[in-house]
């Protein structure tokens, strides 16, 4: 139990802090992998020049889930909810710096003890520094 | 690919051609690849059970990027998607259909630009909204638009 409230506590001193930006060159093949395992066969994206406005979603998300995996006392984290804007499309060649950051913490007892749910925000820029898309999520660790 | 939806052809209380998708544990590997989203819920059938689950599931995210497909397959290539947002209510399993559904919300021009909001939901084989939510696009307007003769999608 003890434990488990540092965890928490850890967790909680995170929140409003910005990740320090990391960023991602996009690449043909990662926007086709992308569209390919959504079974998407649209022509825009097929040919890997053009991302689909889902693809923000992919942008360093395993980076930010492994560091909040290290944070989180949890074992189990479900996806509550998602929320994607966009604002020009991602295209190959582009170099999109993202940031993370918690923005809201709440702490429930639920049937199988201790869960949090936390909101997350992103932000995606250009190489010119225009802001491409935003987006915010929440989930269910338990 | 279809014909081009442009912002007259919409009303309000349309229904958008429904994409239905049966995503099979090899496309939950391929989306865990993907995004990299490697929580064994999604691959390990045996740790899916010990938190509480039928069985494996598909990522929340998934059907997320499922109903951006729908939208994206229904404004067509001149047409963008601006904002989706969706809420995981229920669980979706692998070997099932996943049936993805929209409703036109309302339309407004602002800024010059032709904006459609839709509902959006995904439902499971019983018919069960697993996930909810909604969707804002850009049409292009047809300048030399013609309704007559059109076919609605």
């Amino acid at each position: 139990m003890a434990e488990t409230l540092s965890g928490i506590e850890k967790l909680k001193a995170k929140v409003g802090v910005r990740w320090q930006p990391r960023e991602y060159l996009i690449e043909g093949e990662m926007i086709r992998r992308f569209a390919h395992a959504v079974g998407d066969n649209n022509p825009l994206w097929k040919d890997g020049n053009i991302a689909p406005p889902t693809f923000t979603l992919s942008i360093g998300f395993e980076q930010f889930v492994e560091d909040l995996i290290k944070l989180t006392p949890f074992n189990t984290v479900l996806m509550a909810s998602t929320e994607i804007e966009g604002y020009q499309p991602i295209k190959l060649g582009d170099s999109i710096t993202v940031v993370f950051k918690i923005s809201n913490l709440r702490e429930r007892k639920g049937q199988t003890g201790q869960m949090a749910f936390m909101t997350f925000e992103s932000s995606y820029k250009n190489q010119e520094g225009q802001l491409v898309a935003r987006c915010r999520q929440m989930v269910i660790g338990y | 690919m279809s014909i081009q939806l442009y912002y007259q052809d919409v009303s309000k209380g349309d229904e958008v051609a429904p994409l239905v998708k049966e995503p099979t544990p090899r496309q939950l590997v391929m989306w865990a690849g993907a995004v990299g989203d490697y929580m064994p819920i999604h691959y390990d059938q045996d740790y899916a059970r010990s938190r509480g689950l039928e069985g494996i599931i598909v990522h929340g995210q998934l059907i997320g990027a499922f109903l951006g497909q729908l939208m994206t397959d229904w404004v067509g290539e001149q047409g963008r998607l601006r904002k989706l947002s969706c809420s995981y209510k229920g669980m979706n399993y692998p070997g099932e259909v996943v049936t993805l559904r929209g409703k036109v919300l309302r339309k407004y021009i602002r800024g010059g630009e032709h904006f459609v909001e839709c509902s959006l939901w995904a439902e499971n084989p019983k018919g069960e909204k697993t996930a909810s939510g909604a969707a804002v696009v850009i049409l292009p307007y047809g300048d030399d638009y013609k309704r007559k003769g059109r076919t609605r999608r």
